[in-house]
């Protein structure tokens, strides 16, 4: 009865492409990142060949290491301050301000990038501030709060409220019934924020150009000038890596969710 | 009842941080963008002429503000360059969001009918492409376009096309890289409404004599608009603002106005211009912002 409205073929097929057009031309850049030719479009057998050069190229390297360090913290302040606004949002009630605050939180996630970009620069020159790590890092942090604000939010909403009323019944104060039910049950959401935050700040262009200083690539923006003047085969090589790094992990990550949903569903019946 | 609110007066201190974070990173930055919008350009470092002064006192402040100028606005409306961008850009996105939607809501509703557990894999392979590098995407489309690229080895070989051609610096090679950028955008709160629907329903209009087609016109895409509301605005708000896309694929004749805000302001430093330019596209994007917020709240907020 339920199975009358099956899987048509159209179905299949547009199924199908769709995930053919996401997934192929990533895999078109790893395998011609193996190429022995220079020429991108000849075949000249797989080859190291650019993963060498890449590794042999110290502003590549600097922009890299500039990148990762600016990605663990900025994902970590990120993951400590939009935790902290879900647990506000979902668990808080009503308190003066909330329209602002959850306006400021969801602005940002589709905020065109010039313009959150364009704005901080301002404010770090009208601040004096001097250009670099720390800048990048404050811009990287309150875009991605936001984004785990939602992932932990939405973890938070969909916990069954009565094991934190539990607790405090039990005699729990709501900052022990906090740290020994809540956080144990949205740790995973909280992990999957932080890979979230990592690979949105690794990935960013827009906004590190306009906040950084001289001196101080990212990767992306390294990645992006050499772009400019045209298809490089080390380039590939360096967007494979990138490309390998994020699958780790994405790997983690859904690890971490898949926890999640096991404890939500065993918590759900209690 | 009594526990939850003894529980929400910590939770509502634990706002402060974020919050404070967010009115000195995001509102006051807003504040400078709108301050330096009216002031005037000048060569010098940085590129403009401070308009106030707070700490010269109230007669200054008089002064300054009488020497504020809407020059900037005045200039966007005026040069065909500006006005041209703002055009162009509202098509673009309005043209690249119909496409989204047309390629997206085939894929999401055939995601919606798999087996449940296929459903949950399928979701994985949409969303593992947004996370993978945004530059790293549009630089694999290059590889694809260029002139001896991968696409004009093909229709060479299968003599489709007598020579190579011409897909980087055009529109279409920047419609493929928006369309594909944004796709999981656009497949996700598709597929989250499709998924959630009732089969009986559609069931209930087959049963009762409607063809397939308008089975699913009159059932189920007005079913799925919630979830068509939110995939066009989560593509259409920074498809308005892209920069990186049209930059890389997209010929230079024609600028968006993420392009035109960039070249002021690192090209041309034009501080004052490039502010405005700003303050005038969050003007055109305030509705629809205003409506994604509210959406997203509805959606993240409806449990409680």
């Amino acid at each position: 009865m339920r199975k009358v409205f099956r899987l048509s073929r159209f179905n299949i097929a547009s199924l199908a492409l769709g995930l053919a057009f996401l997934y192929l031309p990533i895999l078109i850049l790893v395998i011609y990142s193996f190429n022995a030719s220079r020429l991108v479009t000849v075949w000249g057998g797989w080859s190291l060949r650019w993963y060498h050069e890449f590794f042999n190229d110290r502003a590549m390297i600097e922009a890299a290491w500039m990148s990762l360090r600016v990605a663990v913290s900025s994902a970590s302040i990120a993951t400590l301050l939009g935790t902290l606004a879900a647990v506000a949002l979902s668990r808080g009630e009503r308190f003066r301000g909330r329209t602002l605050f959850s306006g400021m939180l969801y602005a940002p996630l589709v905020m065109p990038e010039v313009i959150t970009g364009l704005s901080l620069l301002l404010l770090f020159v009208a601040l004096n501030a001097e250009r670099g790590f720390w800048t990048v890092t404050i811009a990287h942090t309150t875009l991605t709060m936001c984004f785990v604000a939602v992932v932990v939010q939405s973890r938070l909403g969909s916990l069954d409220r009565s094991l934190e009323e539990a607790a405090m019944d039990l005699g729990c104060d709501p900052v022990r019934a906090f740290v020994a039910v809540t956080l144990p049950l949205i740790a995973p959401a909280i992990v999957a924020g932080w890979m979230l935050a990592f690979t949105l700040s690794l990935d960013d262009l827009v906004i590190a150009s306009f906040t950084t200083g001289p001196g101080s690539a990212t990767l992306p923006i390294r990645i992006y000038s050499e772009v400019r003047l045209g298809v490089k085969p080390e380039i590939n090589a360096i967007c494979t890596l990138v490309i390998a790094l994020i699958a780790v992990v994405i790997v983690i990550a859904s690890l971490a969710s898949k926890l999640s949903s096991a404890q939500g569903e065993s918590a759900a019946p209690l | 009842m009594s526990a939850r609110r003894i529980f929400a007066r910590p939770a509502r201190f634990s706002a402060i941080a974020p919050y404070v974070w967010m009115v000195l990173f995001f509102l006051v930055p807003f504040a400078f963008v709108l301050k330096i919008s009216l002031s005037q350009t000048a060569i010098a470092q940085p590129p403009y002429e401070p308009v106030f002064d707070l700490t010269a006192g109230w007669d200054a402040l008089k002064t300054a503000l009488a020497a504020l100028s809407i020059d900037n606005f005045r200039l966007l409306i005026s040069d065909d360059l500006y006005v041209f961008a703002y055009v162009r850009s509202l098509t673009v996105a309005v043209t690249a969001t119909a496409l989204l939607l047309l390629i997206g809501y085939p894929v999401a509703y055939g995601m919606a009918r798999l087996p449940k557990n296929w459903q949950a894999v399928a979701m994985v392979l949409v969303i593992v492409p947004f996370w993978t590098s945004f530059l790293i995407r549009i630089y694999a489309w290059i590889n694809i376009l260029q002139h001896d690229g991968l696409l004009n080895q093909i229709l060479l070989t299968l003599h489709l096309v007598g020579q190579p051609v011409v897909w980087l610096s055009t529109d279409t090679a920047m419609y493929i890289g928006i369309v594909y950028s944004y796709l999981p955008f656009m497949i996700l709160p598709l597929y989250a409404t499709l998924a959630k629907m009732e089969p009986a329903l559609e069931e209930a209009a087959g049963d009762l004599g409607a063809p397939p087609w308008q089975v699913f016109w009159l059932v189920t895409f007005p079913l799925s608009l919630p979830g068509v509301g939110a995939g066009v605005l989560l593509c259409f708000i920074p498809i308005v603002g892209e920069f990186v896309i049209p930059d890389l694929l997209a010929g230079s004749n024609s600028l968006m106005i993420g392009q035109t805000l960039w070249l002021e302001f690192f090209t041309n430093k034009d501080w004052p211009v490039a502010s405005a330019a700003a303050i005038v596209l969050l003007a055109v994007l305030l509705v629809p912002l205003l409506l994604y917020e509210r959406l997203q709240k509805r959606q993240l907020e409806q449990g409680r």
